[in-house]
């Protein structure tokens, strides 16, 4: 069964200038211990889907789902305080920019432990200790040092270590990522997506990992849903999708690779498109 | 112009760039080393990838070859003149040999400034060139970068992220340099998008007959565009060669580990993860 299941999930944006689609009859579904991969470019609606499961959009957004379940548990119309159960717990998420999503005024120790004394009910011995654990979890040398450190004293690589080590603190199993190493230099990506990977095998999560780098979906996911425009353009396991794409923006995508350009020129989408249309 | 074909259009000889760090009640002033003897050359119509991580010192060192800010100390040569901005500031006309492309398109464009306008200031400031021709020079180039000639009266909120970086391309181009410097030029952008920036490059070279320094880390971007790649860590450049033979046989440690990061598309690699994971699960 599925851990998440979303069926013809549509989010609008009211503007100035009228109504927006930004996703548009989207299925997404993720089973338990599963990689999902969300690929597309910016404007796809790949990352307004999740935020609209997390329950994290503005007010402007419209959400409309035939179905929106977790767990066989409807998520669509939960309470605030239903969802905050959930959201952090069971489910969470992180962000692109790792600097950004911690508070700057607070130590990251001070972070963690908040997260498991809110959401795990700890004592403030037990939340340190906990944190320690959690800090050589993802990697974090000299953990007691560092977790007195401010964010701006760490580097990206080491922040996202932490926001990691947040999302994992409650055993969800359900992560989110959110473009988990865009802001990260190509050594460090590496290092993030293995412990990102080997996290998920040890706690037997499920992980969505939203991108929009073929080479990140390359080296992680089992499954990958590419989306355009607000719309899935097409589903596949890993395998199958990068050995014969079926459909012609993926066709287009993984040909404007620079590794795999053939001649001199790298085909373009709009010059996929065209030559469909010639077809 | 170059008496020779073959001479250099820019040359570096040990660059180095130290940055002071200004001291406080508990720690002494110091020096950065930003880059510690960098030699390089670029030939005519050639193009040099500089493949750096963040703090490698690439961007300093693209900033020294822009001739935005003056080395500590080392020779900067170019179309084998020596240049000392610190010493005497840089003619118009060698300003117009040499131009440069940022990361950020939209942080490099004046958000109240007309794209017309934006192409035709570098002609206001560096040339005598009369109001007329200028604007001609500017809807001509607007045409070369792909865009529309209605663009020329827009602002560049209106624009996405491909078009700005084809503007900030257009209007380093409006002085006719012949050396461009790109800093991540399309790091910023989508992979669609990037192709058809990567291709109007390639166009461009080909017909100005340009010289890049191309500033990256993206080694699949640089595998496609570049002749010669100079690796640097730490402000050192650990390897430098052509583009088959380094990435046909890297050297240095970094380049092999810069080369083992970098998440390949290949099925055949796919097919061994996924083989790999199966195997795992069962186990």
């Amino acid at each position: 069964m599925a851990l998440l299941n979303i069926k013809n999930l549509t989010v609008k944006f009211a503007t100035a200038t009228g109504s927006f689609t930004a996703v548009d009859g989207i299925d997404v579904h993720v089973d338990r211990g599963e990689v999902l991969a969300i690929v597309g470019e910016s404007g796809s609606g790949k990352s307004v889907s999740m935020l609209a499961v997390m329950g994290l959009l503005p007010d402007t957004a419209t959400i409309t789902a035939d179905e929106m379940t977790y767990d066989g548990r409807d998520i669509s119309n939960l309470s605030a305080s239903e969802r905050r159960h959930l959201i952090g717990r069971e489910i969470t998420m992180i962000f692109q920019e790792p600097v950004a999503s911690l508070n700057p005024s607070f130590t990251v120790g001070f972070q963690i432990e908040e997260v498991l004394r809110l959401n795990l009910g700890l004592s403030r011995d037990d939340a340190r200790a906990r944190a320690l654990d959690l800090f050589r979890a993802v990697g974090i040398p000299e953990p007691e040092t560092k977790i007195n450190a401010y964010p701006h004293q760490m580097s990206g690589g080491q922040c996202q270590r932490v926001m990691i080590a947040i999302a994992i603190a409650s055993n969800p199993r359900l992560l989110i990522a959110d473009e988990p190493t865009t802001a990260l230099d190509v050594t460090i990506q590496k290092q993030i997506l293995d412990l990102l990977m080997k996290l998920q095998e040890d706690y037997g999560m499920a992980l969505i990992l939203i991108t929009h780098d073929m080479g990140v979906v390359a080296e992680t996911a089992d499954r990958v849903v590419v989306q355009y425009q607000g719309k899935k353009m097409e589903e596949a396991d890993v395998l199958s999708l990068f050995e014969a794409p079926q459909h012609p923006y993926t066709r287009a995508l993984l040909s404007a690779l620079p590794e795999n350009a053939t001649g001199d020129r790298l085909p373009t989408v709009s010059d996929f498109f065209a030559q469909e249309a010639a077809r | 112009m170059t008496a020779d074909a073959h001479s250099p259009v820019v040359e570096g000889r040990g660059i180095v760039q130290d940055y002071a760090v200004p001291g406080s009640l508990f720690a002494r002033a110091g020096k950065v080393r930003a880059l510690n003897g960098i030699d390089f050359a670029v030939e005519k119509g050639k193009t040099l990838a500089i493949v750096g991580e963040s703090g490698s010192g690439k961007s300093t060192l693209a900033r020294i070859i822009a001739l935005i800010d003056a080395p500590s100390s080392g020779e900067l040569r170019i179309d084998d003149h020596p240049v000392d901005i610190a010493r005497k500031r840089p003619s118009p006309a060698l300003r117009s040999k040499v131009q440069m492309v940022f990361q950020n398109p939209y942080g490099s464009l004046n958000p109240r400034q007309k794209i017309g306008n934006v192409l035709m200031e570098p002609l206001v400031i560096n040339t005598d060139m009369p109001a007329s021709e200028r604007r001609d020079r500017a809807e001509a180039m607007i045409k070369k970068v792909g865009l529309q000639p209605e663009h020329f009266n827009r602002y560049p909120h209106m624009f996405s992220g491909g078009q700005r970086q084809r503007i900030a391309i257009a209007r380093a181009l409006m002085l006719n340099p012949s050396l461009l410097v790109l800093d991540e030029p399309v790091s910023a952008l989508d992979l669609s998008v990037q192709a058809q920036v990567l291709n109007l490059l390639a166009d461009l070279q080909e017909e100005f007959e340009l010289t890049y320094v191309f500033v990256s880390h993206d080694l699949s971007v640089v595998r496609y565009i570049a002749d010669d790649v100079m690796v640097i860590s730490k402000g050192e450049a650990v390897e430098q060669g052509s583009r088959e033979a380094l990435f046909a046989d890297p050297q240095h440690p970094y380049t092999r580990a810069l080369f083992a990061a970098t998440p390949i598309t290949d099925v055949a690699a796919i097919r061994a993860r996924v083989a790999r994971r199966q195997a795992a699960r069962q186990g």
